[in-house]
């Protein structure tokens, strides 16, 4: 049998593509209650796929080929397998769908279930962490195993919370189709905080694997772009967030060395920065400030936007107004930490400490990272002791070599 | 934790349009509170100009004001969260508020829902 190497090369990538796609079409027919037949149907297109384009090649549309079988697939099941008949038949609204009409995949039904099962995923009965693994295997399409591994966790655990997460969505009776302005009025925060999530958790991932973090990433931004091409769900929030994560996804390449160490802001190479990914973030960012509205979508696209600009004498005091801001907006320790980072560039170290102190967030590693960094000029002995703190709080095997790092500098100036 | 209101009194009408520096001091004071998570509500400017400050006095005279002739007028107000008065006190005593000659008025507030 003759192999064709193009093949193995198109159908990953075609799955990540349109895996969630299909799935989220076929769901629109059975439900989100059978959203496993859905899978199971997409999952054998593929599977066919890679056995029949290994002998006869690719077919001169692909895509197309895809979703003929796909659509064959669904209407044989339909009529073979009597479970339509007894149990998803009753389970459907009477009129909505019929699979001899309705089963078409044309570009409008593959937005429109897209964006149905976005809503669908991003169910508040859901924690966080939960939506997060169900959006990356529902919507982009990840093995269990890529998401274990981009979560430093393991597929037992993985599966589990895919399993109550799952559970909870066919208990929560949503409606995958005829979605209305005030349900994707409600959810659409909901959406937008995960996808949010899922940068970060590609941004910012202890995990060493470069290439899925950076398709964690670059998944959000499509997802994102997606719900700004529809006009239900394109408003200046989501135009902000998108900006937000081109200016981050730019410097992507240069927060990482050769050894998948973190390479800080300070000494990052510059000329590694995506200009076509910041220039994308103007454009998103223009667009987002046309309206009234300032999210805190707005205020971190605003800091990252600054973070790309090279250094001038505005540039810190507008990165901390920011943060001023965005601690009002919503609380949290790592921005109230950050904030006084800013504050440090711009009141300098001796000023910060107190402010830092006051926080008391003594269980965070980069609560002692940042007084580590504070006292360096000021106390080494003190800035040795919270790098140890740091050290022994942090998780990352990659951040406890860069403590590490600094802490023998530190040590070698004290000899 | 208890909640308390900081009420800000100026005595001075011109004070009560702050140059940027002020402005940023004074943002750099609500942030840091903020950054302690003891901010519940960062509440309102009252604004003391010709228009929007009357007030209705005995035998429901109204008068305009309060802006020229009290020596302070209330310029606006937060809600914080402390353990204790003291706490509350030291939070504001980091306001810049007093570098005008301004004062800060601390109440414990009882919820009446």
């Amino acid at each position: 049998m003759a192999q064709n190497p193009a093949y193995k090369e198109l159908l990953p990538h075609l799955f990540r593509q349109e895996y969630a796609k299909m799935t989220a079409v076929l769901c629109r027919h059975f439900g989100l209650k059978h959203i496993e037949i859905a899978e199971d149907i997409a999952s054998d297109t593929f599977l066919k796929a890679s056995e029949q384009w290994a002998i006869d090649g690719i077919p001169s549309n692909p895509v197309a080929w895809l979703y003929t079988v796909a659509k064959n697939k669904a209407k044989d099941y339909f009529k073979h397998e009597s479970i339509f008949e007894s149990k998803v038949k009753n389970g459907l609204t009477p009129g909505t769908y019929s699979y001899e009409t309705g089963f078409e995949f044309n570009h409008q039904i593959i937005a429109d279930s897209q964006l149905a099962m976005i809503f669908a995923v991003c169910n508040p009965a859901n924690t966080p962490e939960s939506q997060i693994c169900l959006a990356l295997q529902i919507l982009c399409g990840f093995s269990v195993e890529e998401i274990a591994n981009a979560f430093l966790s393991n597929n037992e655990t993985i599966k589990k919370r895919l399993y109550r997460a799952r559970a909870n969505l066919r208990n929560n009776n949503f409606q995958i189709h005829n979605l209305g302005g005030a349900d994707i009025e409600e959810r659409l925060e909901v959406v937008l905080k995960t996808l949010y999530l899922l940068f970060n958790e590609g941004y910012y991932s202890k995990s060493g694997n470069q290439v899925i973090r950076g398709e964690l990433c670059s998944e959000a931004i499509r997802l994102a772009v997606f719900l700004s091409g529809n006009p239900l769900t394109l408003n200046t929030k989501v135009q902000a967030l998108i900006a937000l994560m081109y200016y981050q996804s730019s410097r992507l390449s240069a927060r990482t060395g050769e050894h998948g160490e973190v390479i800080l802001f300070d000494n990052q190479d510059r000329r590694q920065w995506d200009s076509s990914l910041i220039a994308q973030g103007h454009y998103y960012l223009v667009n987002a400030c046309t309206g009234e509205q300032i999210s805190k979508y707005h205020l971190e696209a605003g800091i990252a936007y600054w973070h790309t600009t090279p250094a001038d004498q505005n540039k810190w005091p507008h990165i901390l107004q920011l943060y001023n801001q965005l601690i009002l907006v919503e609380y949290s320790p790592i921005t109230a930490l950050n904030r006084l980072f800013a504050y440090a560039k711009v009141y300098g170290a001796a000023r910060t400490i107190p402010e830092a102190e006051q926080l008391q967030l003594t269980d965070i590693h980069y609560y002692h990272e940042l007084l580590g960094y504070l006292y360096t000029e000021i106390d080494t002995f003190k800035a040795i002791e919270h790098y140890e703190n740091a050290i022994q709080l942090t998780k990352s095997p990659v951040e406890r070599e860069m403590i590490l790092k600094e802490l023998g500098r530190l040590r070698e100036e004290k000899i | 934790m208890k909640e308390f209101a900081l009420i800000f009194r100026l005595k001075d009408i011109d004070d009560f349009r702050p140059s940027p520096e002020q402005m940023q001091e004074r943002m750099n004071w609500l942030a840091n509170i903020a950054a302690q998570n003891k901010l519940v509500d960062k509440g309102n400017t009252l604004i003391p100009a010709a228009g929007s400050a009357k007030v209705v006095g005995k035998d429901k005279m109204v008068t305009d004001g309060p802006y020229t002739e009290i020596k302070e007028f209330i310029s606006g107000y937060i809600v914080i969260r402390a353990e204790n008065i003291e706490e509350a006190v030291e939070l504001a005593k980091g306001n810049p508020i007093y570098k005008v000659g301004g004062n800060i008025e601390i109440r414990e507030i009882l919820k009446r829902d």
